[in-house]
């Protein structure tokens, strides 16, 4: 028995009526916090991101008592900072028949409808109020010559509501949340500890009620309470090793939380970028995006024999297969992310992929070139075309580029309520560390909207609903020391083991072994294997495991090891949960179910859920909690990209 | 491929440190920097030592957490790279490699290459932003913003915050790096308001902090991984001078 089955989610605090009103409904009815109570309320918030950053620093605006951690040396380095292409919103200035109904439909139907409709459509709504607020904070999105805000299209909308600033959208609105952040640390409102890693959760009469963390620097374990615990601690991509993650980025906060309580849902639904660029070879430590803009120009092309050893330019366009525009004749280079990936992937299993190792396309703008001269594709993709040649050492200009699809984002995450409630009173989950918005497929451009909506407008209009019941009076000291306890048990036992295997090798052997079996395509038979080798693994793992130096004292890689040991029981769950769902849908690809073209075959009869899962000790079956998605506003149907 | 490298080893802010010479072997032309140190570290590890501790994250060039001294050139000896972006290609292996930490006064060691650059972070804490709480915004079109001007602004607000300005700088000044986000919030019509008080707290926060002063060398400008401009400077001078004028 891999798992057993628990009680149905009962209530997922969304409220009635049309769903055009419900967050207008909601926002009035959830109770507020006098001015003068709030400093007496303490919000302890984890992550400096996107939804992190903008929810410390509206917090501490409205007064909370925050106390902000991250793991970076600044606030500023949160890996929000490297998305590239830019950020969704219904403002419709394009005057291109855009709508708030409109984003919301896309955004539903591009998560391959397994996402909260509810909630969906207050992140359409919030989408323009963040606009609004980022210009106002100076960000500097790309202008027309008249001085009014430039937009472009992006995968999966017909209409141009993605705002950005070149290539670094993610960098400036990050640089955003973190001056308005630095205002409250100035302000004395927040309390900023970079260099802090949370080690666990502290839960007391069934709240959350604080954070033990381990200051990198010195190795002290110390508690932090606080009235309520918002977790923005990002996504889980690098359980894959290689992925567009930053290295840091780790799931080690969410799983923590996980075992204290908090469910996890959809682990499975990862996203895999199309367009990156190619391993190297074995010392390879991440993988570096190109963005998706670069679709709108570029051909997607393979030769059409295997093995076919030529450089690419002495192939000649009768010996050339560009598979997309011949399998996707209407969309063509163009397809969703998860749908290119898999493309990429069906030609390079049969022999066709170039570059070393075979595990790579092209990604030819010679006829963008040729119709458009060097100057205009200068312009527009310049700046990745330089990144390209400094990583690659090859001319895009001259040579196609080799592009093979990555691990960039993770829709799954701890599940949450209409009030970003996880199963914890008081732990409250925003941006890619939640489940919610995005289903089992984001679409680009969704993933800052998301992270801003949370944390400058949901989270800050429902948590005084929480809060207004505090502040919830001290915390039991036994409670706190066992909380430590733990965490210095745990280092203890990391150090002790003294073995002869680095993290860094186990990480490597475990992000082979999800790529490999759950990865863009997954079967049961894979699964299980998987399900057989990573327990075997992270067995090896706590007999094998060497760090060296101290828990007391600056030490990477300590840090390491402890964020290798949570993606062994993640990695687990993952399959787990990718082995139940017996469709496909989105990012999760089942061999076992598709269509004769090898298109997705969703099964909403049987999997028109989300799966939250309860921990129950390591190796133990979880438990499967069921909250049914209702459609009321758009109705499921097959997405058709031919 | 083998490569020589002499590393800056330092086991605490408060002890000494030294170079200490390592050999790598097996080094590809393909490999980032980070990824030779890597390779390192990962020897290091098995052998029982304590591996070179350096700060990296996104290795993308973006985040702004990595950077060293490298032959005594911040960030090395590509223009407009940052460390995580430099790859062992531009390296002749028949010369050893000095790998040093960012060397301010304001920045003090932390580990091996790995720095303590929070000052920058009270800079921008001094008034690097415009005042606009959440929800207090009119509508993104309400102030049309000149393409030159958000153009100008964007250049300087791409600044990482790497802080190779600082350990480059033979004085030890963070001008750039303050000027970059006076230059990026003052020519935009919304920070106008706070534009001169900013400049003026700012520059004051940085003088404080023990940064040194700006002389003019530009020695920052050309190792900055983002090709900040040296202009950026004298608009910070403009900003501060008429900070004194209206009396801030």
């Amino acid at each position: 028995m891999l798992f057993t089955e628990g009680d149905p989610i009962a209530d997922t605090r969304t409220p009635d009526g049309p769903i055009e009103s419900r967050w207008e409904q909601r926002r009035f009815t959830a109770r507020l916090v006098n001015p003068a109570n709030r400093r007496r309320l303490t919000v302890a918030v984890v992550g400096t991101g996107l939804a992190g950053g903008s929810a410390a620093a509206t917090l501490g605006e409205l007064g909370y008592n925050v106390l902000s951690f991250c793991y970076q040396d600044s606030p500023r380095r949160a890996h929000s900072i490297a998305a590239q292409g830019g950020i969704n919103a219904a403002k419709n200035y394009a005057g291109d028949g855009d709508s708030v109904h409109r984003l919301f439909h896309d955004t539903i139907k591009g998560g391959d409808f397994r996402a909260r409709e509810s909630n969906v459509h207050r992140l359409a709504e919030v989408s323009t109020q963040i606009i609004d607020q980022c210009v106002a904070q100076g960000v500097p999105f790309a202008r027309e010559y008249g001085g009014l805000l430039d937009t472009r299209s992006f995968g999966g909308a017909q209409v141009s509501r993605t705002f950005y600033a070149r290539g670094q959208t993610g960098q400036q609105l990050l640089l955003g949340a973190y001056q308005a952040l630095a205002r409250q640390i100035h302000a004395g409102s927040v309390r900023s500890y970079p260099r802090t890693e949370m080690l666990d959760l502290v839960v007391s009469d069934g709240r959350a009620r604080g954070v033990v963390v381990r200051d990198l620097v010195t190795g002290e374990i110390t508690t932090h309470l606080a009235d309520a615990v918002v977790l923005a601690t990002g996504g889980y991509g690098n359980v894959f090793h290689l992925s567009t993650n930053a290295k840091g980025c780790n799931t080690t906060a969410i799983w923590r939380a996980h075992r204290r309580g908090a469910l996890f849902a959809n682990p499975c639904y990862t996203q895999i970028h199309p367009t990156c660029i190619p391993v190297s070879g074995t010392h390879q430590s991440k993988l570096t995006l190109m963005s998706e803009s670069l679709r709108n120009d570029g051909r997607v092309w393979v030769p059409v024999q295997a093995g076919d050893e030529r450089v690419p330019g002495d192939i000649p366009e009768d010996e050339r297969d560009y598979y997309l525009e011949r399998l996707y004749p209407s969309f063509g280079n163009l397809v969703p992310r998860d749908i290119a990936s898999r493309a990429a992937k069906a030609v390079c299993d049969s022999g066709r992929g170039v570059g070393p190792g075979g595990l790579g396309v092209y990604l030819d703008f010679a006829d963008a070139i040729g119709r458009l001269g060097r100057d205009v594709v200068a312009a527009r993709y310049g700046n990745l075309f330089d990144m390209y040649q400094r990583i690659t050492d090859e001319n895009p200009y001259e040579v196609p580029m080799r592009i093979y699809p990555a691990v960039h984002y993770t829709m799954g995450g701890l599940w949450v309520d209409y009030d970003l409630r996880s199963t914890i009173p008081g732990l409250f989950v925003i941006g890619e560390a939640n489940f919610s918005d995005h289903g089992a497929n984001r679409l680009g451009a969704s993933a800052l909207m998301q992270g801003l909506a949370d944390g400058y407008f949901v989270l800050p209009a429902v948590i005084g609903d929480y809060l207004a019941d505090g502040p919830f009076g001290p915390v039991d000291a036994d409670e706190v020391a066992e909380a430590e306890d733990d965490v210095r048990a745990g280092i203890a036992a990391l150090l002790a083991v003294d073995g002869d295997r680095t993290a860094e090798s186990f990480h490597r052997e475990l992000g082979r072994v999800m790529w490999d079996l759950c990865g863009m395509e997954r079967s049961e038979e894979g699964l299980r294997k998987a399900l057989e080798l990573i327990p075997a693994l992270r067995e090896e793992f706590w007999r094998r495991i060497k760090v060296t130096g101290a828990g007391s004292e600056f030490n990477q890689a300590l840090e390491k090891a402890g964020r290798v040991a949570d993606f062994f029981e993640l990695a687990e769950l993952m399959c787990l949960d990718a082995l139940h769902r017996e469709e496909s849908c989105g990012g999760h690809f089942r061999v076992e179910s598709q269509t004769s073209d090898g298109d997705a075959r969703r099964d909403d009869d049987r999997f028109s859920y989300v799966a939250a899962w309860e921990f129950a000790g390591v190796g133990s079956p979880p438990v499967l909690h069921h909250e049914e998605l209702v459609f009321d506003s758009v109705r499921p149907s097959v997405r058709s990209y031919k | 491929m083998r490569y020589t490298l002499r590393v800056w080893r330092q086991s605490g802010p408060s002890s000494r440190g030294q170079l200490v010479e390592y050999t790598v072997d097996d080094i590809s032309a393909d490999m980032s920097f980070l990824e030779m140190l890597d390779v390192l570290n990962e020897r290091l590890l098995l052998e029982g030592e304590s591996p070179v501790a350096f700060d990296h994250d996104c290795r993308e060039g973006i985040c702004g957490a990595c950077g060293v001294m490298i032959d005594g050139v911040a960030h090395g000896p590509e223009r407009a790279t940052t460390t995580c972006q430099l790859h062992m290609r531009h390296f002749d292996p028949a010369k050893p490699i000095v790998v040093e930490p960012w060397r301010a006064a304001p920045f003090p060691v932390v580990r091996d290459l790995v720095v303590d650059r929070s000052a920058l972070d009270r800079v921008i804490e001094a008034g690097g932003y415009i005042s606009a709480p959440t929800g207090a915004a009119p509508d993104a079109h309400a102030v049309p913003v000149p393409k030159p001007v958000a153009d100008t602004a964007f250049e300087a607000a791409a600044c990482i915050g790497c802080g190779a300005c600082v350990a480059a700088c033979p004085n030890g000044s963070s001008m750039l790096f303050t000027a970059a986000k006076v230059t990026h919030l003052g020519v935009l019509p919304q920070g106008q308001p706070e534009r001169h008080a900013r400049a003026a707290d700012m520059l004051r926060a940085q003088d404080d902090l023990g940064f040194g002063g700006c002389t003019l060398t530009g020695e920052c400008t050309a190792v900055c991984p983002k090709g900040i401009p040296l202009e950026t400077i004298s608009r910070l001078n403009h900003d501060v001078l008429a900070a004194a004028m209206m009396g801030q």
